[in-house]
């Protein structure tokens, strides 16, 4: 850090403008992109080419003015990162719907209900989430007021989907409510609330969590009283894998909790205990239920089940093989012969048509969202903040890697959403409000520094007021 | 459309995707540039002393303030009342000491029976009293020199 640096406090541009250029810049690649599927499927310039490229438009532009109007300084990557990504979903889906509408023509069975303009209906749901939370949370440290109530509704969300009558099991996982006509994935509104619990619970806690009490093999160990929420964190965790069969959640709540810990702590010993309840957990998992066996061994030898359980996977390296470096482009790949092309597998889609140079592409996107979410978390000044960021940050970090890793054969495979690529509304919805945290906290962070802070702030500096 | 046509189109393409990654890529760099801009400058600030509004109650601790003696926090005063004080770099600490030989969580001072202790937090450069590495919580008596990294605070009465 930076010693004794020249007290002059000087402008932060706020680079709103480069904001929108970028913005611009993904809307153009939305345009160019659906024109391209329409052209090389063969089905022409899509007819409602305009009214779709136009919704998106609107709505990116009315999140750049909210930002401008209620987060000026925030960091000016977060928002059209993420809204490209959206973007590239969007194409994506469209090009799954040209593809399988071709398909039952072919078959002359009934034309397939599109899905992008559903999904276009949750961007838009999503956007209106973004400004309420924007509008709504002025400042982020007022979140940790809450902590407590937001882990009991985080929980409650977590266990929802096991509940009579409302809970659905869709492809033998439990993770969905459907009240009306609605259905949604409750854990993605809970790994929210769940960030927000763990930031507020281990800045309270860390300084006894962190004082180390037992030395070990040259590592502190913390006492055991200290492990009590590690320990609820992992029973949790499991307890979602075990009744809702959820291996992607779970996995990624338990990560969640650890790096946070890690995070909180500044204590190695997290990680190595955390590695070893991982290990543990993943064996006793192993040994008791036959989907978790199942994906290990798909996972080792895909080809040996390639007609049966590693179908899935086995289609989407072919794809990724068919793709190439440059790809089959958009509309000329077969993205359609994965099962679930557009949502736990889009990404084998998207491998496939903009080949390992759009991949790329796509993972620094990934990369650079989620360094910008932990360079939020180390310039913002309150501990909750820091961690929130952080938690928020890995959260996204987590749900790529764990996807995307199994997609490509890296991982077993776990079903989760790909962030804002998938098709499904509450996942894309959770992580858009994800982002707006993100705006909120690094407006925080990156305003200058007014008068009125100063006088406050150099005082609790030195000495908390107790 | 022509098979060139497309070819060109699907080039644009990752060109225009690549354009935005590098654009971002550009806007990092800038960011990295300037890290004193980006970063809040509060932190690094030596900070004068403030003049402790209420002197501690007469309490029956012995010492009733640390006085920085050495570093970038000269002449900061920290009133002990009945709270424990943390010190170290994160910014959580009571004292907030900007200093790569200190850890960030360094040290924390507490009372305890009529006295106050000094506990170092598993720090890496070790904690100092006068010119002894302390291992233990050990009593800070009035007078004696706290060493952390390169600040080094007096315990006053």
């Amino acid at each position: 850090m930076s010693e004794s640096e020249p007290q002059s406090i000087r402008r932060q541009p706020s680079r709103r403008g480069t904001e929108l250029l970028l913005l611009i810049c993904a809307w153009a690649l939305g345009v160019l992109g659906t024109l391209q599927i329409g052209w090389s499927t063969g089905e022409g310039t899509p007819s409602r080419l305009w009214v779709t490229v136009g919704v998106v438009g609107v709505l990116a532009l009315v999140m750049h003015l909210v930002v401008r109007w209620k987060a000026k300084y925030a960091d000016p990557i977060l928002l059209p990162v993420a809204t490209l990504l959206t973007i590239l979903g969007l194409l994506m889906i469209y090009r799954i719907d040209v593809a399988a509408a071709q398909r039952a023509e072919r078959n002359s069975a009934p034309q397939p209900t599109p899905d992008v303009y559903a999904q276009l209906t949750w961007f838009a749901i999503a956007v209106v989430l973004f400004v309420a939370v924007l509008i709504l949370v002025k400042d982020h440290r007022r979140l940790q007021r809450y902590t407590y109530s937001f882990g009991l509704l985080g929980l409650i969300l977590l266990i929802l989907p096991l509940a009579p009558i409302i809970g659905t099991t869709v492809n033998g996982a439990t993770l969905w409510v459907r009240v009306g006509g609605l259905s949604f994935q409750p854990a993605e509104a809970a790994k929210i609330l769940l960030t927000l619990f763990f930031a507020g619970y281990l800045v309270v806690k860390r300084d006894s969590l962190a004082l180390v009490r037992t030395k070990f093999l040259g590592l502190g160990f913390p006492q055991l009283r200290d492990l009590g929420p590690l320990v609820i964190a992992w029973v949790v965790s499991l307890g979602v894998l075990v009744f809702e069969r959820d291996l992607g959640t779970s996995l990624l709540f338990f990560g969640l909790f650890i790096t946070m810990l890690y995070i909180a702590t500044q204590r190695r010993s997290w990680l190595i205990i955390g590695s070893l309840f991982f290990a543990v957990g993943a064996y006793l998992a192993y040994q008791l239920f036959e989907h978790v066996r199942n994906r290990v061994t798909v996972w080792l030898d895909p080809w040996a089940y390639a007609d049966t359980t590693g179908y899935q996977i086995v289609q989407s390296l072919y794809g990724f093989a068919n793709g190439g470096i440059m790809g089959a482009g958009l509309g000329q790949g077969f993205p359609t012969f994965v099962p679930f092309a557009n949502t736990d597998f889009i990404v084998a889609a998207i491998g496939e048509e903009l080949g390992l140079t759009g991949m790329f592409a796509l993972l620094l996107l990934y990369a650079v969202l989620i360094e910008r979410g932990l360079r939020t978390a180390v310039s913002v000044r309150d501990s909750f903040g820091q961690l929130l960021a952080a938690g928020l940050a890995i959260t996204l970090a987590l749900q790529v890697f764990v996807i995307i890793g199994g997609v490509t054969r890296l991982i077993p495979l776990t079903g989760l959403t790909t962030p804002f690529l998938s098709y499904g509304g509450s996942s894309l919805v959770a992580n858009w409000v994800i982002i707006a945290l993100l705006i909120r906290i690094s407006d925080r962070a990156r305003r200058p520094e007014v008068q009125q802070f100063d006088a406050d702030d150099a005082l609790t500096q030195v000495v908390r007021r107790v | 459309m022509s098979e060139l046509a497309l070819t060109l189109i699907r080039l644009a393409f990752l060109g225009l995707l690549w354009l935005f990654v590098l654009i971002t890529i550009l806007v990092l760099r800038r960011d990295l540039r300037q890290p004193a801009e980006t970063r809040p400058t509060g932190r690094a600030r030596p900070v004068k002393a403030p003049k402790p509004a209420k002197v501690a109650r007469a309490s029956k601790v012995r010492g009733t303030k640390l006085v920085v003696t050495e570093g970038p926090l000269t002449g900061t005063v920290i009133p002990l009342n009945t709270a424990q004080v943390t010190i170290g770099r994160a910014p959580d600490s009571t004292v907030v000491i900007e200093d790569d030989y200190a850890s960030s969580r360094h040290a924390r001072v507490y009372p305890s029976e009529g006295a106050w202790v000094v506990e170092d937090l598993g720090s890496t450069n070790g904690t100092w009293i006068d010119r002894t590495r302390i291992t233990t919580p050990t009593v800070l008596p009035v007078g004696a020199a706290l060493r952390v990294g390169r600040t080094t605070l007096q315990m006053q009465r």
